[in-house]
This record gives C-alpha cells, structure tokens and sequence, in this order.
C-alpha cells in the first residue's frame, strides 16, 4: 500500500530511509544492462543463421511455423532462430520493434499496414526473391505484396475468406436456400425470425467484429474501388455512397442478434453451435468453435450475398499473413534462400499440415489434404477479382482503432444518428491522415 | 560505491570529534561542521542518485509529454516530431466525441467512491474498532478485493455480467432474445455496472485506511466524552471523526488518484466502449499500438495531468497550511 505518507505523518529522513533509496538505485542500476542485454542477444552475423521476429504465439501456428523452418534448415543448411512474441504485444509493439534491432524477418500483414511500414524504409524490398517465386501467386496475392512504389516487399503465406457461416442441417431441416441476393437475404432472415432462429450471431464486444460487417455490404454496395479509396482517406465518409452502405446496414440490424455488446465473437459463435442462430457473418476461424468432429462437418458457408448487380460477389476479404524484410538484414543471402522456400508451395503445404484453418496464399499449393471448408475457401479467394484484408488492414491503424470502432459501435446502438456520425468520422479522418 | 565506504569508515569514525570539540557554541553552525567530508559525500550520493533517477523518470518524462502534446508524432524517428501548437487540443475540444463523455466518467467515478464506498468503508471500520468477535476474519474478508489485482476484478465482473452465460442476467432471466439487459455493452448501463465492481473494491481500501486511523485515536479521548455522557453517535460525531481529519486527507487523495487512474478495471471490462470511455484508456488507445498518435495522446495526458493538478494542489496546500499552524 503506498499511501502519499507526508505533511503531518512525515518523518525526518532517517538513515536507514536514506539506505532504502540508495539500495533501490543500485537495484534500478543493476537492471538497465541487463535490459540492454535484452536486445543485443544476435552477434556478429552468422552465415548460417537467419533470425525471424514471429508473432505466432498460439501453439497451433508456432509448432506448424517450427516443423516449416526445420525442413528448410534440412535442404539448405540455414538454422532458423526464431523469436516468437505474444501475438497482440507483437503488434502493438512493432513501431519500436521495426526501429530497434529487429530480426531479419519478421511475421506481419498483408496490405495498407504493410505499406505504411515499407514507405517508413522500416522494411526491405524483395524483387529479387519475386524473381523467382512470382509464378507461384494469383495476381490478386502480388497486388497485396507490393508497397505504394510498386516494389515487393512481402511474401504471403495463408489466408482465410470472410463469408457468412449456417449449419447445413439446419438449412436442410426448414428448407432454406442459401441467399443470392440481398432481397433473398431479408426474406430468409424474415422467415428464421419466424421459426424461433435468431437470424444472424453477433458479438462486437472487441469492436472488430462490426468492421467486418461494414466492409462486406460496402464493397458489394460500392464496390472494390470504392472500397479501397475510403479506406486510403481519399474519399469522403460523408458521400451518400457511404450513407447507403449505413442505409443497409441499418436494415440489416434487427436481424442480428441482440445484446452483442458485451458479447465476444466466441460466445456469438456458440449460438450458431447450438443451432439457436442461422448465420453469422464472420472468417473462417469461426470453426474453431466447432469442437466436436460432427458439428464441424455440419458447417458450411457461403459468399456475402450481391447488392448491386454491376459488382456481383466479385470481392472476397481475406487476410492474408506472411513475412517481410526488415530494414538492414544481417545475413542477406539467407534471408533470400528463407523467402524463396517459404514463397514455395511445399512450404506452405508443410505449414498447413500444422495448422488447417487456413488455406496457402499459394494457388500451386496442393489442395488434395484440404478439408471441404478449406477447399471451399481456397476456391472462393482463388475465384475472386479482387481481395481486401479487412478494415484494420486496409486503413490507418490509428484512425481504425480510435475513430471507426467507437463510431460502428456508436452506430449499432443508434442507427438513426447516421448523418451527425459520418460528419465526425470525416472531421476526425481528415486530422489524422493530415499528420501521416 | 558500498565498499569504498565501508574500507573507509574506521577512519570516518575518528575525524568527527575534532570537528565536533569547538562547535557547542552555536548548536546551527555545529552540526553543520558535524558533517565531515565523506559525510557529505555519502550523503550527496544517496540524495544525489535518487534525485537523478526521479528526474529522468518522472520530470524529464512529464516535461517530454508536455511538449509532445504540441506535436504530432508517429513514433518513428525524431525528425517526423512536427510542431503543431494548440492543433491537438482544438482537436481534441472540438472534435474527439469521446473526450468530453470522458472526462464526464472520470468525475462520475470520482463522485461515486467518495459517496458510496467511503462512507461505507468508514462505516465497517467503525464497526471492526469495536473488537467485536471474529473482527480479524471480517477484517480479512473486506480486505481481499484489494488484494486482488484491478485486471483480475475486471475479469471476474465481466463473467458476472456476461448476457449470455453470467450470473445476474440467468439468475433473473435475462438471457433469452428480446430480454437481453446488457450490462457491458449498453452506455447507460454500464458505467454503473463497473462503478458496481469498482466500489466493491474501493470499500475494503478505505476500511483499511480508516481503521488505521481509528487505531491511532487517543483511548482518553473516548473516555472523557463517555464520562460527559456524550451517545456513541455523539461520540463518534464530535470526537472520533475530527481527530480522523489526518486520515481523511489521505482518504480524498487517494480517491481521486483512483478516479484519475481508472483504467484497468474498464479495460479488461469492455475496453471502453461507449459509455465507459476514461481519459486514461484515451490516452492509451492514441499512443499504444502501430502508427502510433503520440502527440494527441500527450494533450490527452496533459488534460488528465491538470486535471489533477487543479484538484490536487490547492486541497494539500490548505490542508498542510492549517496543520502546520495548528
């Protein structure tokens, strides 16, 4: 308990009170080499080694990551010394990471939060390993590779689709059609309403979760040029475009299940496991949940229905995680050898016999071991004409994370104050994409 | 430094005394001359070090963030630090709609632990003074919310109010569509809902605090006010809580240092969302994380560090003031 002990209870300083501060200084002292140490770990550069900074911290990808680096160790005699961080605190903590002394490679995202990243020179380019490992990636993947000047500087690993996810017995049981259109969507969730279903699971308890909403019925409305140019701040929130993607939005709302603020996308999840909810709009990490072998089987999904007839279904959002180059790389001719083996579709195989709820960002990547769910996925993002990665992705972290979460979740509980929301959306972008 | 100190010592033991032999006659001027030069030296160690320290950590710091709040800064090398005035703060004013629902919570917050949890606290110490039987296990029992850590409250509250699975919405039946009372997500409800957690904590602080203070009051003290036939409630009104004054200085303090520095407890509880935004979890949204804001997340600190300034200073000045003259 440390109580602001002073005025009347104040003691002269004694000695020994003396003594206590000079020993806490030694203890402080003592710890700042030690924290120096901390960093300076790597030595001289190693021929043989090659250092990656890697944010997957779940056991899952970790062993997968782990199994990957031990075969490309036995083809080219590289080791790879990996430094795993907790998945968030990598995040949060890659600003000084990036400007530190980071590893040669290290674990990140595809898109805007990669070319931020690649226009602070906090990244390498890569043409050189693209050279080689182009052949192996649909034209969608290099678009999302390449920085604002046109060079490469990441390689992609895995991705997963967002779609909308219902349970095929339950579809099957009441006859339902999967919808097509989204007239087709409001009378099927018009009719599960009426059989007692709540029509759509939701949970946006962690604020992410409603972006994935809004870019699913933007870009169908609006379109993928759309899309991207609001999330760049080049067009304005308050367009009457944005106000209609709201407008449906709106629409959609009384639908979703109630409540969802103070619930977590797992606890969403487990209604459509109950077979209490129809759909739920989410990535397909939501099988996760599905922990028995049967349910899992019972899972299906199918693309956000069309909006606007003249852009279809064309886009798919779908993450996609793989590894850039940091600024200076200590051993530069292992580092080439480690992207062109992990840009390789035998990499991204081996990954995802480790960890399949993901699908290879690779389309030469063998499909034969995949499970219906991931087949399906690795279709949907293969057939699709653009990809986006998600709000969070796609956009200014900083502005994502403080104006458009509270704003969606001020939107949620008053989808009637629209038009005062949009214009303190726009105010509050036009501030921070000034500062870049 | 330890060693150098402690070879040396015999001889420091044998210099005082012919420095010590000429001074009885102005007692000021002689303890001054007590001091010998190693003295002086240990102690400009002693104070010297820590002051080093507490002016790198905390006023350098402080300093820093003040002048970043007229920045805006991504973090990422000096050079991209551009001075921008008073931008931030008109910003922040005019067009941040989490600010001002902010610092409206940290007030609420402040207002409730002073009304609710205090008195209580007070209450159950007075109630824990009188030496009533298993006192220590009562005592115990206040105490552990304390104990515990503001993240691990935060996260056992927010099962208790969880609309599906907690224990308030299935007790009552609120867990079923069109029922729902959603206590973490709903901006009306939630802040109390919090307030609820936060109290439960802030009564055992206070009990402690105050039965700390009760221990110290003068037994005479009762005494003579039941020899003049003063009622309890008369006794603890005219006697008792006047000579916890001391106690209750520290009290408000740490008070509104609680208000100010709530922030974990809601973090945990729903990040801040509408209805629970604080000025701390502002600060910490625009500057923790990529691409950070770090000169708009410095205004907010700086709002928050006047804040507590206003409050704080004049409050500790005119308390200290009448204590010395008393």
């Amino acid at each position: 308990m440390h109580l602001p002990l002073s005025g009347p209870f104040a003691p002269t300083p004694s000695r020994r009170t003396l003594l206590r501060g000079m020993g806490g200084a030694a203890v402080l002292g003592a710890g700042i080499p030690l924290l120096s140490a901390c960093g300076s770990t790597d030595a001289a550069a190693d021929p043989k080694t090659v250092t990656v900074g890697s944010n997957a911290s779940d056991a899952v990808p970790k062993k997968a990551f782990a199994d990957v680096y031990a075969a490309f160790k036995k083809q080219s005699g590289i080791t790879v010394d990996v430094n795993t961080k907790d998945h968030n605190t990598f995040q949060e903590q890659i600003n000084s990471y990036l400007q530190g002394t980071p590893d040669d490679v290290f674990n990140w995202f595809a898109g805007y939060r990669m070319q931020f990243f690649a226009a602070k020179k906090l990244a390498a380019p890569i043409d050189d390993v693209w050279d080689k490992i182009g052949g192996n990636f649909p034209d969608a993947m290099k678009k999302l590779s390449k920085g604002e000047d046109g060079k490469y500087y990441f390689v992609p690993m895995t991705t997963y689709p967002w779609a909308v996810f219902y349970r095929k017995s339950v579809f099957q049981q009441h006859g339902y059609k999967v919808p097509t259109t989204w007239d087709e969507l409001i009378a099927l969730c018009k009719q599960m309403k009426k059989d007692k279903l709540v029509p759509i699971a939701f949970g946006d308890k962690d604020a992410w979760p409603a972006m994935g909403t809004f870019d699913q019925i933007n870009f169908r409305l609006n379109g993928y040029d759309f899309h991207v140019q609001l999330m760049a701040g080049k067009a304005s929130w308050t367009d009457a475009k944005v106000k209609a993607t709201f407008d449906h939005w709106a629409e959609l709302l009384p639908y979703h299940q109630d409540g969802f603020m103070g619930r977590t996308w797992q606890d969403a999840a487990q209604t459509l496991v109950a077979k209490k909810a129809g759909m739920y709009l989410l990535g397909t990490f939501v099988a996760q949940q599905f922990t028995n072998k049967d349910d899992l089987d019972d899972l299906d999904f199918f693309p956000f229905p069309e909006i606007d007839s003249a852009y279809g279904q064309d886009t798919v959002e779908a993450p996609t995680d793989g590894l850039m180059v940091s600024k200076a790389p200590k051993n530069h001719a292992g580092v080439l050898k480690l992207l062109e083996y992990m840009g390789s579709p035998a990499a991204e195989e081996l990954y995802l016999k480790g960890d399949p709820s993901v699908v290879a960002a690779s389309s030469k990547a063998d499909t034969s071991a995949y499970s219906p769910l991931q087949k399906k996925a690795f279709d949907m993002i293969g057939g699709a004409k653009s990809l986006t990665q998600f709000m969070d992705r796609d956009s200014r972290p900083d502005f994502t994370a403080t104006v458009m979460q509270p704003g969606l979740q001020k939107f949620l509980q008053n989808p009637k104050g629209v038009d005062g929301l949009l214009a303190s959306i726009e105010r509050q972008k036009k501030q921070i994409f000034a500062t870049s | 430094m330890t060693t150098d100190s402690t070879t040396k010592s015999p001889e420091a033991a044998s210099v005082p005394p012919p420095g010590a032999a000429p001074a009885p006659k102005r007692a000021a001027r002689g303890r001054r001359r007590l001091l010998t030069r190693r003295d002086r030296f240990t102690l400009a160690l002693m104070a010297g070090v820590p002051t080093v320290l507490h002016v790198a950590l905390v006023w350098v710091t402080a300093l820093a963030s003040i002048a970043l709040a007229f920045t805006t800064w991504d973090g990422i090398g000096f050079d991209s630090i551009k001075w921008v005035g008073l931008e931030n703060f008109k910003q922040l004013f005019n067009d941040n709609p989490q600010f001002w629902p902010a610092v409206q919570h940290n007030i609420i917050w402040f207002v409730v632990l002073i009304l609710i949890p205090t008195p209580l606290g007070l209450f159950l110490a007075v109630q824990l003074d009188k030496n009533i039987r298993f006192s220590r296990v009562y005592q115990t029992a206040f105490f552990l919310p304390v104990v515990i850590s503001m993240a691990c409250i935060g996260f056992v509250w927010q099962l208790v109010y969880n609309p599906d699975t907690g224990l308030i919405n299935s007790l009552i039946g609120a867990n079923k569509p069109g029922h729902y009372i959603d206590w973490i997500g709903d901006p009306d409800l939630n802040l109390w809902a919090v307030l609820v957690a936060a109290s439960w904590r802030h009564t055992g602080y206070m009990m402690i605090l105050y039965l700390a203070g009760l221990k110290g009051v003068d037994p005479s003290l009762r005494e003579a006010s039941a020899l003049d036939g003063a009622n309890e409630w008369q006794t603890f009104k005219n006697v008792i809580f006047p000579t916890l004054r001391p106690t209750n200085t520290v009290v408000l303090v740490v008070t509104i240092i609680e208000a100010l520095r709530a922030f974990d407890l809601v973090f945990v509880f729903n990040k801040g969302a509408q209805g629970t935004e604080l000025l701390s979890i502002l600060v910490t949204n625009n500057i923790i994380g990529e691409s950070s804001r770090i000169g708009y997340g410095s205004a907010i600190a700086v709002v928050l560090l006047v804040i507590s300034l206003v409050v704080i200073v004049p409050y500790l000045v005119a308390t200290f003031r009448k204590e010395r003259r008393s």
